[in-house]
């Protein structure tokens, strides 16, 4: 009697833990889907325009007229901004955690790394918008402007502080963390006899480190850096803070801007019209499958790496 | 002349792992430095400006000084508690799923790599999707459509970490639980998952702390509210929701209590990742088993 029962019970435990690994997959069609229905009328108005350059203004919602350029701009140039920042710093701490550091550092320092990770974005967003915005204006902007001001990337002439300068200064912040912490992640993951083969060779410490170590894992450390562009495109409440919240395209990185995650935080909720709420659903869209894409591309490089086989002797 | 240029060569060889030493050390100290800074700045500034009216008042009307958070922390815990109620049951689930029945599977392989994808998604666009899956039927914002968004953030989470506790249960745990006799359900339930429940519970922290600090989904499902309100029905306000709020206005008493609701959330973050941190490293399971 027992056994049939358990036999009973054991298959409708299976299934249903079977059931919760598919919500997984649920969850992503049901995201799509919501998003497409809820955006049809967007994309059937503006077709492929929506991401075009329009005749009039980019972004008029008392008139109807809606085109995301300026918010893909502001995402692109604030995320590119935030891995030219990061990225050389987030690699110089992996490889000085890994190679270098004292044993009694390597652990308050992970530490550090993944407590930051963990602060959420509107945390980092007050902060850039008490304490970092007014450093840039007062400071870092002028100097920009006199010396690299002929380049017509900085151009003070924004009394806010405000822009993609500072969004790209505190999405490097914000990814630090995360791209460093991977990319530590991968090169521990390089055997150790690759180090030793290298040194026995008669390297210094650093060709151990560039031939031995950053070759083996250069697909995995790619991948960190993509997982932190994942990021960076997604961000949405520090970067709405300081932006500046207005649908314009500059030059300059000393101007306002705004990204595809600000334009939706700052808009939906007040949105004055369907066609509104649909344009922003499209940009909602449009960021949830360039994230889904960006991440998957980055996980499967780190999976490559640190899963897959161990690195060899070529 | 050989000799001279092989030692110039080193010579070279050897400044260059100076200078990239150098830069290793500048680049950690450039990095460490300001998160350090960042971070204290936030405890201090969080720390001078948090009382005791925080915690047991609701806000006053803009201008006016004093008052607290008391409705945010409130709806914060409402929010969390329809969120944990749709996130840990499913995410454990998925997790043991994960780590029990599909071991080495396609499908578990799959289903691993979209939960870990699914984690990079915007959590915005998990707002927009609560709001047309339940603020558009039902036709007004509510905390429910706002605790929906913040449970579905939760499940990978929850999932990847029950996976990777369960999996640091050893073997002959699960054998000598199946050699008494019981069934598979009861061996899961009892022994692999309560073995492990010290770690499952710590992940179930810390995906709770990182959707406490969300205010993206929260923006148009939870939407805020100013009054006092524990119905799930309608809108209802949340601490990271209210500190964008206050940020954002001009008033000094508004930014303070903004760095006071900061530091009560980075609290929780930094108990949440220390808890999983103290049980994954010091092999709280082990000890166990």
């Amino acid at each position: 009697m027992s056994r049939g029962n358990s036999a009973l019970a054991d298959r409708g435990f299976r299934v249903l833990m079977i059931a919760c690994g598919l919500s997984i997959f649920g969850i992503v069609v049901l995201i799509l889907s919501e998003l497409i229905v809820r955006s049809e009328m967007s994309w059937k108005q503006f077709g492929f325009k929506f991401f075009a350059s329009p005749a009039g203004s980019f972004w008029d919602p008392v008139n109807g007229n809606f085109s995301a350029l300026p918010f893909v701009y502001g995402t692109m140039v604030s995320s590119l901004l935030a891995l030219l920042i990061a990225v050389p710093l987030a690699i110089g701490l992996a490889i000085f955690l890994t190679e270098m550091s004292p044993e009694f550092l390597r652990g308050p320092l992970a530490f550090i790394t993944e407590l930051l990770a963990a602060i959420p974005s509107i945390i980092y967003g007050l902060w850039a918008f008490f304490v970092l915005v007014p450093l840039l204006r007062d400071r870092l902007n002028p100097l920009l402007t006199k010396y690299l001001g002929w380049s017509g990337l900085f151009n003070d002439d924004n009394p806010t502080g405000l822009g993609y300068l500072a969004a790209g200064v505190i999405l490097a912040i914000m990814i630090l963390p995360i791209i460093s912490s991977l990319t530590r992640e991968v090169m521990s993951a390089v055997p150790h006899s690759q180090r030793e083969a290298v040194l026995a060779l008669g390297a210094t410490r650093w060709e151990m480190i560039r031939m031995g170590v950053l070759r083996n894992a250069r697909i995995g450390i790619v991948g960190a850096v993509i997982l932190g562009l994942g990021r960076a495109l997604g961000e949405t409440m520090a970067v709405q803070m300081v932006i500046g919240s207005t649908p314009e395209i500059h030059k300059s990185l000393l101007a306002n801007g705004a990204s595809m995650s600000s334009v939706i935080a700052s808009e939906f909720a007040e949105a004055v019209s369907d066609l509104h709420r649909s344009a922003l659903m499209e940009i909602g869209l449009a960021l949830f499958i360039v994230t889904i894409l960006v991440n998957a591309l980055a996980r499967f490089l780190v999976w490559a790496v640190t899963r897959g086989a161990p690195a060899q002797v070529h | 002349m050989a000799a001279n240029s092989s030692s110039l060569r080193s010579g070279w060889r050897t400044a260059t792992d100076h200078t990239v030493t150098g830069l290793a050390i500048l680049a950690t100290i450039l990095v460490v430095v300001p998160l350090i800074a960042i971070f204290v700045y936030l405890l201090i500034k969080g720390a001078s400006s948090l009382n005791i009216d925080f915690f047991i008042k609701n806000p006053v009307p803009e201008g006016e000084s004093g008052g607290g958070m008391a409705n945010a922390i409130v709806g914060s815990g409402v929010l969390l508690a329809i969120a944990s109620l749709i996130g840990v049951p499913i995410g454990i689930g998925a997790g043991i799923y994960l780590a029990e029945f599909g071991r080495g599977t396609k499908l578990a392989n799959a289903i691993r790599f979209t939960a870990d994808v699914l984690n990079g998604v915007p959590s915005i666009v998990m707002g927009l999707a609560a709001y047309s899956l339940i603020v558009v039927p039902q036709g007004h914002f509510s905390a429910f459509s706002g605790g929906v968004a913040l449970g579905i953030m939760m499940i990978p989470t929850v999932a990847r970490t029950t996976e990777e506790m369960l999996l640091m249960v050893p073997n002959n745990v699960r054998e000598a639980a199946l050699g008494l006799g019981l069934p598979n359900w009861r061996s899961v339930l009892s022994i692999t998952v309560r073995t492990a429940s010290p770690g499952i519970i710590t992940g179930c922290m810390l995906a709770f702390a990182r959707v406490a600090g969300e205010t993206a989904p929260l923006i148009f499902t939870a939407l805020g509210n100013v009054y006092w309100s524990l119905n799930p029905n309608q809108p209802i306000e949340a601490l990271p929701l209210q500190i964008w709020i206050y940020a954002s206005g001009p008033y000094e008493d508004q930014h303070r209590l903004a760095w006071a609701a900061a530091l009560v959330l980075i609290v929780l973050i930094v108990l949440a990742v220390s808890l999983v941190r103290y049980v994954t490293s010091r092999g709280v399971l082990k000890g166990n088993s």
